[in-house]
This record gives C-alpha cells, sequence and structure tokens, in this order.
C-alpha cells in the first residue's frame, strides 16, 4: 500500500489552537499543500495577522513576520519590495482586513503591490468573542448584535472581494469556500492562482475564503458548514472576480 | 485494499470526517483521547475506498490515507 494523503512538508506537526471543526485548519493545509507543490518553501515569507489566526507562525514551515492589527498588507509591501525574490503573503481575518485594516488592503491592492493575500471571512470577530464585523450578516446574531444586525445602523455586510477587484493593480482576485470537498478543491486552485500571479510578476493577488467559526456561530462544526452554504453563499457568490490572461493552468 | 489512520491525540472529534466518508464508516470513539475527546475510527476498515475525503475535510491535519 503507497500513501495517497498526507501531512504536506510546509504544515507543521503540531496540535493547533483552533477550536474542533474551525475551517481555519483546512486553510492552513491548503496553504501548505501549494508552498509544497511550487516548491517555494525556502523562500516564502508569510506575514501574520491579528485574530485567531495570529499565531499562523506555529503552524506553516516558512518564515514569518507578526504585524499589527490589519497592517499586515503594510508589512508585507515593506518585505516584498526590500526581498523582491521572495514571495510574500498575508492571512487575514474578516476583522484584521475589512474592518481596522481597510486602508492597508485597499491601498496594497491599488498600488498592484506583488503580494497574496488569503483573507479568512467566517463573518465574525472570532478571536474576541464573537463581536460583530463588517461582514456578519443582516440579521446574525453576535456578541455586539444580540437582536441580529441592523443594517439601518450597522450598514451593509462588505464584499471586500467585488470592491477590490475593480482596483487596476488587482491581477487575481476570486471567492471560494471550504465547506465541502468539492469546494476544498477549488479553494487551493484559487490558492495557487494567487500565488502564481506574485510568483509570475502579474501583479497583486488575493482569495477570499468563506470560513467557519462553530463557537461563535453556537453551531455544531457540521451544522457550521451547512451555514455557509444556507447564509453566507448567497450574499458571498462564489468565483473568480478577476483573472490574468496570461497565468499558465498548470 | 486502502486504510486511513488516524493520529489519535490530535482529533479534537469535530465529526467533519464522519459526515463526509461516502461509505459512512467513521464513528467517534467510545473512549477519549489525551485532550478529552472522543477521536474518529473506523470500524470496518475492508470498507475503506481511500478516496481521503476524511482527510481533505479534516481541520487537523489528522488523518493519512494508503491504498
Ligand atoms: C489595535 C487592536 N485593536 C483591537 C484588537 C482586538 N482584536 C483582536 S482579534 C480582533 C478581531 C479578529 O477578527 P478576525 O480578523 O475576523 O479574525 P478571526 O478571529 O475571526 O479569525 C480584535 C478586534 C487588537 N488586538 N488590537
Ligand atoms: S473562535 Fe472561531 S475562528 Fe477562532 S479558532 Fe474558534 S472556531 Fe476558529
Ligand atoms: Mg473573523
Amino acid at each position: 500500500m503507497k500513501v495517497v494523503f498526507e501531512r504536506p512538508r510546509a504544515l507543521s506537526d503540531v496540535t493547533s489552537h483552533y477550536c474542533p471543526g474551525c475551517t481555519h485548519g483546512i486553510i492552513h493545509r491548503l496553504v501548505a499543500e501549494v508552498i509544497d507543490e511550487l516548491g517555494i518553501l525556502e523562500r516564502t515569507i508569510g506575514v501574520a495577522s491579528v485574530g485567531c489566526s495570529v499565531l499562523a507562525y506555529n503552524y506553516l514551515e516558512c518564515d514569518w513576520q507578526q504585524a499589527a492589527h490589519g497592517r499586515a498588507p503594510a508589512v508585507a509591501t515593506g518585505i516584498k519590495r526590500s526581498l523582491p525574490d521572495r514571495v510574500v503573503f498575508t492571512y487575514q481575518g474578516d476583522g484584521d482586513l475589512a474592518s481596522i485594516g481597510t486602508a492597508e488592503i485597499v491601498h496594497a491592492a491599488n498600488r498592484g503591490e506583488r503580494l497574496t493575500v488569503i483573507y479568512v471571512n467566517n463573518a465574525i470577530y472570532g478571536m474576541t468573542g464573537g463581536q460583530m464585523a463588517p461582514t456578519t450578516l443582516e440579521g446574525q446574531v453576535t456578541a455586539t448584535t444580540p437582536l441580529g444586525r441592523d443594517v439601518s445602523r450597522a450598514g451593509h455586510p462588505m464584499r471586500m472581494a467585488e470592491m477590490l477587484a475593480t482596483l487596476p493593480g488587482v491581477s487575481y482576485l476570486a471567492r471560494v469556500a471550504v465547506n465541502k470537498p468539492a469546494n476544498i478543491m477549488r479553494a487551493k486552485k484559487a490558492i495557487k492562482q494567487a500565488f502564481m500571479v506574485q510568483i509570475d510578476d502579474l501583479g497583486f493577488g488575493m482569495v477570499e475564503i468563506l470560513s467557519t467559526c462553530p463557537t461563535n456561530w453556537g453551531l455544531h462544526p457540521v451544522k457550521a458548514l451547512e451555514w455557509v452554504d444556507e447564509a453566507m453563499v448567497p450574499y458571498y457568490p462564489l468565483g473568480e472576480f478577476k483573472v490574468p490572461g496570461e497565468v499558465k493552468e498548470e | 485494499m486502502a486504510r486511513v489512520e488516524f493520529n489519535v491525540d490530535r482529533c479534537k472529534g469535530c465529526e467533519l470526517c464522519t459526515a463526509f466518508c461516502p461509505q459512512k464508516i467513521i464513528k467517534l470513539a467510545e473512549g477519549i483521547n489525551k485532550m478529552g475527546y472522543h477521536p474518529a475510527a473506523v470500524e470496518e476498515m475492508d470498507k475503506c475506498t481511500g478516496c481521503a475525503i476524511c482527510a481533505r475535510v479534516c481541520p487537523d491535519c489528522v488523518i493519512t490515507v494508503y491504498k
């Protein structure tokens, strides 16, 4: 018998701190698989953000820098500009990217920085106990919206992929989900494309990944995967919003 | 012939693998692991086809698949 599936080399052999069933873990593994397949582990630098993935540097075997909340795209810009031969990516939650870090992500994308952004949208502030994020859905109950998000006061949930896709500096932009096997395979392909546009010097690449937070959604991990299809996908449609013609298919 | 192997003490008992196994052969064990969770386990290993779907949905990279 041959091994047909095992831990990717770029993923550390440790127990993560993530809650049971949290799909941050699947996304980490997909990034590790892509790093392995592209053979870039030794020249990749990750920029960790603030949120539940703040400890991502313990889980992927590349080099890392920790950034202040929301500032990962600015820190990554500095790293990439001073070390242009490295592959630089950020790993950011929706609170990090779409709230406190809105300015940084918009301007990095607009400048067409050669960066890859892994944007994990779980529609909530996971780490701090489940407060409303800019991405929280209308009517969604969170610690700070006990009656559900009221869009007349809090505004409508922000579709970052669609917004950023309007910027000419962006080369690749997709929204994927990791709530079932077929979507997980598509998510991996998108992550790979977002790394390839950087490697091919085409521009800024980002993948928005719909992810679960079973703990703060108050759902069993399996039910949380179903909630992605029921509640998130109708508002956050999956697909590629920007694709460069030049990117080579694998 | 195929086989899955669980890194039992890494399993958090989230049941994503049990939900997606097309053969429905993964269940949570009666006993608990070092972390206090009921870990995933397979009783009828002869029914495993080695599709690796369980491993692909596992958030904790608990599963190695042989075929
Ligand atoms: C400057 C600053 N403001 C606020 C916080 C508190 N804080 C920590 S994580 C977080 C939100 C994280 O949410 P998200 O980015 O969605 O990540 P998740 O935990 O959901 O993956 C906040 C507000 C902080 N650490 N630093
Ligand atoms: S709080 Fe939510 S996002 Fe954070 S590890 Fe737990 S399930 Fe994942
Ligand atoms: Mg979040």
